[in-house]
This record gives C-alpha cells, structure tokens and sequence, in this order.
C-alpha cells in the first residue's frame, strides 16, 4: 500500500480516539493524501494555502492551547522553507507540533532540485528537544504513529508518500529511540535509515553470500539515537558503514560517528551525498549518480572489510 | 508569424515537452503560454545569441513549474535547439521542469520554491538602476502563489524603493492544487491588493492579445515611480478542451500519446 494511504488511514482511527489531533497542510493535501480526512473531520483540518511558515506558526499556536497538529508538506517547504519559525515557535517553545515531509531526498525524482533536500535531517537534529524519524515502509509508519501521537514534544517525521516496497510485517513493532536489529553478524555493522534500509538488506544479502556476516540495524529514530545499539554491535565488529538517503554532513553518519568518536573510536564510512548540488531526475539514475544504491553500499563495505587500518 | 501563430506553436511545443516524460505541469504551462508570445514577440529585448547580455529584458518566472512554456517559447526563439524539449527531467538535462538560470539559456533567475521570484525581481531591478541599465524587468507569479507573504514584502519594497522598470504578471487561473484558489486561501482582490501596496495595477484578459499587449504596454511606458501590476485572467491548461476541462486536476497530469496527438490536432 502507499504510505499515504497508510497515514491516512491511520490517522483516521487516531483522530476518532483522539480530538485533539488536528491536521494542517499548505496545498498539498490531495498530493500527501490527507485529503480523505477534511471530509471525516472538517473542522480539525486545516488548509492555510501556500504558505508554509504561516502554517508552522499556526500548528504552534493550536499546540500552545492543548491540540496535537501535524503538519504537512514536501520536506523543503516544511522543513527549510519555515526554518526560523520551527526554531522559535515550535522547538524554543517546546511544542507539541508533528512536522511531516513527503519525499525526503532522491525521492523527489521530476520535481527536481527546488524541491530536494539532504540536510533536513542534520538542520532538525541540530534544534533542541525535537525528535526525528526517518521511516522505511508503510508498516514502520502505521506502527509509529501511535507513538508519533503520543510523544511529548516536538517531532519531524519524513516519509516516500507514493513507495509500495515493504520491508517489515504486521508483527513489526515500532519502538522510539530503538534500532531494529534485522541481522546478527561479526564482521561489519551496516546501520542504515529510511529507504535506505531496502538497499542496506540487499547489500548485506551479497556480503552474505560471500561469507561475511553483517550486523544490520534500521533506524528509524535518528534522534534521540540508540546509542547502546549502536556501540554494541561496533564493539563486536570494530568497522561501520550507514547509509542514509541525506547528505554526509549531520544526518545519521552524524549521529552515528559523533557516538563513536567520543566513546569507542571505530573505522567508518558512509553512504550518503556528498556535498553534490541538488538535480532532476529518475529515482534509479538519482541514487546512482549520488552513490545511493545496493552497489554502492556493497562497495564500500567491502573496502571497510579490507582496510587494516 | 503572428502573435496568435507564435502562441500556438508554444503550445504545441510545451506539450512535447511535457509529452517526453509523459505527465508534468501541464495546467499552469499552458495558462502562461499568451502572455509570453506577446513578452516575446513584442517586448523582450533579449539576443538568443548573446543570451547574459548586460542590456537586456528579464524575466524572472517565479511560478517555477511552468518552465516548459517558458522552454518552448525560448527554443522557438533560438536560445536553445528543440532538441533539448525532449530531455525534460531526465537525469543531466538542461530543461528541469523547475527553472534553473545555471542550466538554461535565456532564463533568468531560478525558481520553483514558490514566493520567491517577486523578491529576486526587486533585486534585478535595482541593480539594473545601480549599473545604469534602463530595461524591464517582469515576473510571472500563480495566483495561489500570492498566498506566500514574502510576495508582500517584495511588493513593499519594490514600492518603497519606486522600482517602476518592475512589471508584475499574475497568472489568475483561479485554480492551485488542492482546488479552486477562492475556496483554499482567497487571495482576491489582487489588483486592490497590488494598489494598496503603491504598485500601479490592471486587470485583463490573459488570453486577449491586443489586450495583453495594451496593459504591458501602458505599464512600460508609466515610469511613474511606481512599480506596475497587471492581473491575468486566465484559463488553467488553456488551448486544449480536455485540459480546460478538468479543473484543479489539469496542475500537474499525463500527456499520453492519445493526448498529445489529440492536442496536436486541436493546435493546429
Ligand atoms: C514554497 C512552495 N510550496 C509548495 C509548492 C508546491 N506547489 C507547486 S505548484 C503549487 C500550486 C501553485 O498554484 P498557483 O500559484 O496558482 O500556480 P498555477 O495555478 O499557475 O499552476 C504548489 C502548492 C512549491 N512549489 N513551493
Ligand atoms: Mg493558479
């Protein structure tokens, strides 16, 4: 199923247990999908128009009066676009507004570089008290949302609206802050977000097949970190790679390396954009002309399994 | 070839455009398409040869994703060999559907984040006084667009600092994407709006040639101290039936090879 269509059907079932929630887009409601839900709830979903700084400010405003808003748009103009007012009316503040952006990274595909962003995930990570999670599939996010509801504070949430791929099934159980452990292994550890998490398996599925062993973990919460997860298994295996559809600079391989440098230093590397402009293009030739795919990570494993250091 | 001819050719050729990636913005391409066979047949004072010369007209279109009109009518004109309509989007291209003034010839400021253009124009604008340059600079925003308040502070400033070379074109095709632009976020009356904010503003048919052609003119030729509005009235995905037809949908849909050859047949 899409993602939207798992978001927004979840979102129904919360909205029905919960009259708090409210729902804000800035004219992308039939893009993103909540469109369904204005009919359901018209008085708790808010178009505001094109303008997204308006609507962050909006959503902190219901916050500050007990509601729980999400807030909607393709990941630059939720996430950069408003970037001052989710600094002081929402982080500073300390509130309880959901920041959704559709189509994190190579995802954007046609609509090109205006709207791609790889720092979404390091500008919301540096803020204080906000959450920030980076979902794989429509499982991962019909489980979190719950979660995602409940949480106290502010939260960044990026997700594929239209993706069908699934990864994890229905006994998948989203924990916050939790690394999902998808494999046992001793020779490397591959610690990889959101999408990523597709290629990561077929990676590991490769290194596999030619006798490494590889120690996978998801993470969907970026921040705050699984720390614990994270440095067990570097313990075990002394090489980590991650993989994130983001830039190279603050997102995961930020996380993970700022943990590791300061409590168990460990020879690493990363799957991630590197300081490459932003383009159009097809999902398949984005993420090879960005070194996002499978190969891509199969290749720098290797080298992490070869370098003695 | 006449204005009519020209604009027909544009259209035909934003739709191949369109037609290479099989879907796009289609509505607001189209809806734009008179309005810049009158700019470029008329008005721009622009070399395709020469396309960064100093003294020229700009055009900041700063409802982004219409670039394929805007494609088509600078191919038509030279800039670039029509060749280059069939890469839209594809992985290299000059063309993105989100104009890019790195990567295109003849355009003239980057665009696709919406709300921004009407600010670069103001820039544009008072370097051209800055380096003593006396050309227009005109901007073509959506209607919806206006929802975005930094198109305010823009239209402030470029009062406050009497930019009359600056000539606002608004695309009032009365549709953005989540529907019609009344229901979603009203943004009318945007001639009064326009006025209020010291720009002097019209109202024409944006499909009416001679019409178009008289509010650019007048707006040119003010040099009033006062920055020029002119309201479009349009239709969103205008030339062809069916994309007339289908309300807010037309924003971004297919081109098929049974509509691309349909629309053909209606532009000939
Ligand atoms: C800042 C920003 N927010 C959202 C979008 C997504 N978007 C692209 S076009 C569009 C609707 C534009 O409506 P309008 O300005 O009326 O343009 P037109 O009808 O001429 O296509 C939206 C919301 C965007 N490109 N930029
Ligand atoms: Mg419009």
């Amino acid at each position: 199923m899409e993602l939207r269509k798992e978001y927004v059907n979840e979102l129904a079932r919360l909205m029905r247990e919960n009259d708090k929630i409210v729902i804000l887009d800035a004219d992308l409601a039939g893009a993103g999908g909540t469109k369904p839900l204005y009919k359901e709830f018209p008085d708790r979903c808010i178009d505001v128009g094109i303008a997204e700084a308006n609507m962050i400010c909006i959503a902190a405003g219901l916050a500050a009066s007990g509601f729980v808003p999400f807030v909607h748009s393709f990941v630059p103009f939720v996430a950069r676009r408003a970037l001052d007012q989710i600094a002081v009316s929402v982080c500073y503040s300390e509130q309880n507004v959901r920041i959704v952006g559709f189509d994190p990274g190579v995802h954007t595909t046609s609509n090109g570089g205006t709207h791609m962003s790889f720092e979404d995930i390091a500008t919301m990570r540096a803020f204080c008290n906000i959450a920030v999670v980076d979902i794989v599939d429509g499982v991962q996010l019909r489980k979190a949302l719950p979660y995602i509801t409940a949480h106290k504070g502010p939260m960044y949430i990026r997700f594929v609206r239209k993706q069908t791929d699934e990864l994890f099934d229905d006994s998948y159980e989203f924990g916050f802050g939790k690394a999902d452990k998808l494999r046992d292994g001793k020779d490397l550890t591959l610690i990889a977000s959101g999408t990523m998490l597709f290629d990561a398996v077929k990676a590991a599925d490769r290194l596999e097949s030619e006798g490494y062993s590889v120690d996978l973990l998801g993470i969907a919460t970026v921040k705050p970190l699984d720390e614990e997860a994270v440095l067990a298994s570097a313990r075990k295996t002394r090489r980590v790679l991650t993989a994130e559809n983001h830039s190279i600079h603050g997102g995961l391989y930020g996380a993970v390396t700022e943990t590791l440098s300061a409590k168990l230093p460990t020879l690493c590397d990363a799957v991630a954009v590197r300081d490459k402009i932003t383009q159009v293009g097809s999902l398949n030739d984005l993420k090879r002309d960005y070194g996002l795919t499978a190969d891509d990570i199969y290749a720098r494993a290797k080298q992490l399994l070869t370098n003695n250091g | 070839m006449t204005v009519q001819q020209f604009a027909k050719e544009i259209r035909r050729n934003t739709l191949r455009c369109l037609h290479s990636q099989g879907s796009g913005h289609v509505g607001g391409s189209l809806s734009i398409v008179d309005a810049l066979a009158v700019l470029y047949s008329r008005y721009m004072h622009v070399d395709p040869h020469d396309p960064r010369m100093a003294d020229r007209d700009k055009l900041v279109l700063s409802k982004g994703h219409s670039g394929p009109a805007l494609y088509a009518t600078l191919a038509i004109k030279g800039f670039f060999p029509a060749e280059w309509l069939d890469t839209l989007n594809k992985l290299g291209t000059r063309l993105p559907s989100h104009v890019n003034l790195n990567l295109t010839p003849g355009v003239d400021m980057t665009a696709g984040s919406l709300g921004q253009g009407l600010s670069c124009a103001c820039g544009l604008a008072l370097a051209n006084r800055l380096n003593g340059i006396d050309r227009n600079v005109y901007v073509i925003t959506g209607d919806g667009e206006l929802q975005e308040g930094q198109n305010w502070e823009g239209a402030m400033f470029a009062a406050q600092k009497k930019l009359d070379s600056l000539i606002v074109l608004v695309d009032s095709n009365k549709l953005q994407i989540d529907g019609a632009t009344a229901d979603v976020m009203n943004v009318e009356d945007i001639c009064a709006k326009f006025a209020a904010f010291g720009f002097d503003a019209q109202r024409v048919d944006g499909h009416d040639y001679e019409a178009l052609d008289g509010a650019i003119h007048r707006a040119k030729i003010a040099k009033n101290g006062k920055p020029q509005c002119i309201v479009m009235d349009t239709v969103k995905g205008k030339g062809v039936s069916f994309y007339e037809a289908m309300g807010a949908g037309v924003h971004s849909t297919s081109v098929t090879d049974e509509q691309y050859e349909a629309a053909l047949n209606e532009l000939k």
